[in-house]
């Protein structure tokens, strides 16, 4: 874990005291509404529905226990007993008052925390892999570049008004878990001929209103030009982006209007022009921030666990989470634990201050001090002797946190839709809940397999339903809810967006029509092995389409 | 106007033009781009300091050979949360090694002043009161630690490359 130095902690107790003047100064009438905003916005404090609501950043989805147990903390005391973890590695709080905000920014910055960028026209939360420093398939830690892009982009002086919010992601991964192509800068760690470590680049990715898969812009960046490569990206859209429609504000506009070529030359002479060395990272400086992020010890183990055998034989509810829930680990005998905030019938994301404070306590005696918090609204405890399992799925389970649904057609992605947002044009995450009763996380969901159901309540697509296997779209027509649906979207290294179906269902109907894609998959899949998205590119959307709008017609799919 | 430069209030020897009024020959005249560039020719015997006025579409190639002539860039905020300025004013800075006046005029408030400093303006026309109230009681709201290098910063020693802290 990155620990802050002298520096960092003054740099927060900066921010926080900056901040707390702006309230005073909105207070007494010194800054109007409109400018307030502004700056409140940058510190992660949104008016929402009902109220205000606090995004607080968790970098790179890196969390410590102690900061785990601060989050529970403040939602016990400061909300209603839960915290709402998001699409981008941040927790939300929904019901703080104002009033209280500067308090609780205190209370995380005495845990190393903040909210500093998590909303406003800037440079937002880095995210990374959620299985940084465990995947088996990992070339390098992504984790020690995305902090450096969190220092560097912290109160940028020159980028803190840009055109429209801005996303970074990394992967350190072949197999890309951080949905790097969908942001509007992706880093993906990769090694070039000469055994270096550098990264290949994509730009102008990103879902919303007009969904684009990045492009990529450089197939190898040296690791030390990462800033540099950045500030000239930035930099290219800060002058160029449009500033007179926020819906087409988005880098990804930009790189469209302009064309992907043109955008490549301005950046690639933007850098070149750049010849001051300023921003070039000295390999002892990468070193140093990567010591933080140093592996935990772990003790030699045996590839197969005993213990986890035994407990596999006697109790097939504990083998199916291991199945779905057990990530392989790069050291035998270890796995990364997905732990699903996605109980059967709950809402997406969710957590109570009591789940937090079970996750930081497994986290201290089973793992290795370390959660993380991945983009798909899940907890990871990345380091687990296979032979601690079955105690931490018991503990797990007694806190109603043991849902053997990762990866599977339960595990939702659903934003906050009507119940939450002042945009949605319908209700998202009652029909996330409907779909997690209907397939639930037993046999049938395990028999379907790998699935991403991603869902959106507006146009905006803060579920990202583009990118899901099966993507949901609440939308509004005379009053009434209906849901459009798109297959064979992808958020990984395929990144691909869905075909929309066809005419929308409503709010009543949409669970049968999620009901008869899968269906229609299982009848057509060629063996168990392929699964949803791999069949729906093999044979398209006609068998779907036929089993979704003719079955009235007599089909009998 | 009020003008703030240096840490004060001072008084402004400058006067700024629209298109059709005539650049006068004794210069201190801040001149929009395009009726400069028309005008220019005049001017080529004369050593008169004379300004620009940039909007923030432009681009610096559009003014970059006449950069040794002027004393002058005056870049417009139409709105505080236009940030096509701060680039123009850091890359007059760093890249083109500008050493005249970069002036900030329009929507110029407080909380932008230390940003704005730090990509390198130096000169704030001011037309809000509030903000001309805190500037005069030298109350400039900002932090004093900084993850980027600014213009015109020196390097810390000891900290991070990419990283320098102002002395305040
Ligand atoms: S997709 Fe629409 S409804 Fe859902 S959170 Fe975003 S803005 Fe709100």
């Amino acid at each position: 874990m990155y620990r802050y130095d002298e520096f960092d902690a003054a740099f927060v107790a900066d921010r926080l005291n900056q901040f707390s003047d702006q309230v005073q100064r909105r207070l007494s009438g010194e800054l109007t509404e409109e400018q307030f905003r502004i700056h409140r916005l940058m510190n992660g404090v949104y008016l929402q529905l009902h109220a205000y609501m606090l995004r607080v950043a968790i970098p790179y989805g890196a969390l410590s226990p102690r900061q785990l147990r601060k989050l529970a903390h403040i939602a016990r005391r400061y909300d209603k007993g839960f915290g709402h973890f998001t699409t981008r590695q941040n927790i939300q709080f929904n019901w703080p008052a104002l009033k209280d905000i500067p308090e609780i920014l205190g209370e995380l910055a005495s845990v190393e925390m903040h909210a500093i960028q998590t909303s406003g026209n800037c440079i937002r939360n880095v995210t990374a892999d959620h299985f940084a420093g465990a995947a088996a398939d990992e070339i390098e830690d992504p984790r020690p570049y995305a902090e450096i892009l969190r220092q560097w982009s912290s109160i940028h002086p020159e980028f803190t008004y840009l055109p429209r919010k801005f996303k970074l992601a990394l992967s350190g991964a072949p197999h890309d878990r951080a949905a790097i192509q969908v942001h509007d800068i992706g880093y993906q760690l990769v090694k070039n001929e000469a055994g270096e470590t550098g990264f290949a680049v994509y730009v102008g990715g990103g879902l919303g209103r007009t969904p684009m898969v990045g492009h990529k812009i450089r197939d190898f960046l040296p690791t030390k030009d990462l800033l540099a490569y950045t500030q000239a990206i930035v930099r290219v859209y800060n002058l160029e982006g449009r500033r007179d429609n926020k819906y087409k504000a988005r880098i990804k506009i930009l790189v469209h209007e302009k064309g992907f070529e043109a955008m490549r030359d301005a950046v690639e002479a933007e850098f070149a022009a750049d010849k001051s060395d300023l921003l070039a990272l000295p390999q002892n400086e990468i070193a140093r921030i990567s010591a933080y992020f140093a592996p935990p010890a772990l003790t030699e183990r045996p590839a197969d666990s005993q213990a986890l055998k035994a407990r596999r034989a006697r109790d097939p509810a504990f083998a199916g989470f291991v199945d779905v829930n057990v990530a392989k680990h790069r050291q035998d005998g270890y796995g990364l634990v997905t732990i699903s905030l996605k109980p059967i019938g709950g809402i997406p994301g969710d957590a109570t201050a009591e789940q937090m404070e079970l996750v930081a306590e497994l986290a201290e005696k089973f793992g290795h001090d370390e959660i993380r918090v991945s983009h798909e609204q899940n907890l990871v405890l990345p380091h687990v002797a296979l032979d601690d399992l079955p105690a931490v799925y018991d503990a797990l389970r007694a806190q109603g946190l043991a849902t053997a649904n990762a990866g599977l057609i339960s595990d939702i992605i659903s934003c906050p839709g009507m119940d939450y947002c002042s945009l949605a044009t319908a209700r998202s995450i009652p029909v996330a809940q409907r779909i997690s009763e209907r397939f639930a996380d037993g046999p049938r969901a395990r028999e379907i397999g790998a699935m991403k159901i991603k869902i959106s309540g507006c146009i905006n697509a803060c579920g990202h339903h583009h990118v899901g296997h099966i993507g949901i779209l609440g939308l509004e027509r005379k009053g009434v809810e209906t849901y459009q649906l798109t297959l064979g979207g992808s958020g990984d290294e395929s990144c691909t967006l869905g075909d929309i179906t066809g005419p929308g269902f409503s709010y009543e109907d949409v669970v049968d029509a999620v009901e008869t894609v899968v269906d229609a998959y299982m009848g057509l899949r060629a063996s168990p092995d392929e699964d949803f998205l791999s069949a729906y590119r093999r044979v398209g959307m006609a068998p779907f389409k036929k089993a979704l709008y003719e079955r009235d017609s007599g089909s009998d799919i | 106007m009020p003008l703030y430069k240096n840490g004060s209030f001072v008084q402004d020897a400058w006067t700024t033009i629209r298109e059709g009024e005539a650049i006068s020959p004794a210069g201190h005249v801040i001149a929009p781009l395009a009726w400069w560039q028309a005008e220019r020719q005049a001017f080529d015997q004369s050593h008169v300091p004379i300004g620009v006025l940039i909007e923030p579409g432009a681009s610096i190639d559009d003014f970059i050979a006449d950069l040794p002539r002027l004393a002058v860039i005056a870049l417009v905020i139409p709105k505080f949360q236009d940030g096509r300025p701060y680039s123009m004013a850091r890359l007059l800075r760093e890249r083109h090694g500008y050493k005249g006046e970069v002036r900030a005029t329009g929507e110029v408030l407080i909380d932008q002043i230390q940003p704005m400093l730090r990509c390198g303006f130096d000169a704030f026309e001011i037309t809000d009161p509030i903000t001309q109230a805190a500037l005069e009681a030298g109350r400039i709201p900002g932090v004093a630690h900084f993850y980027q290098p600014g213009v015109n910063e020196a390097p810390q020693p000891g900290a991070r490359p990419w990283l320098r802290q102002a002395g305040r």
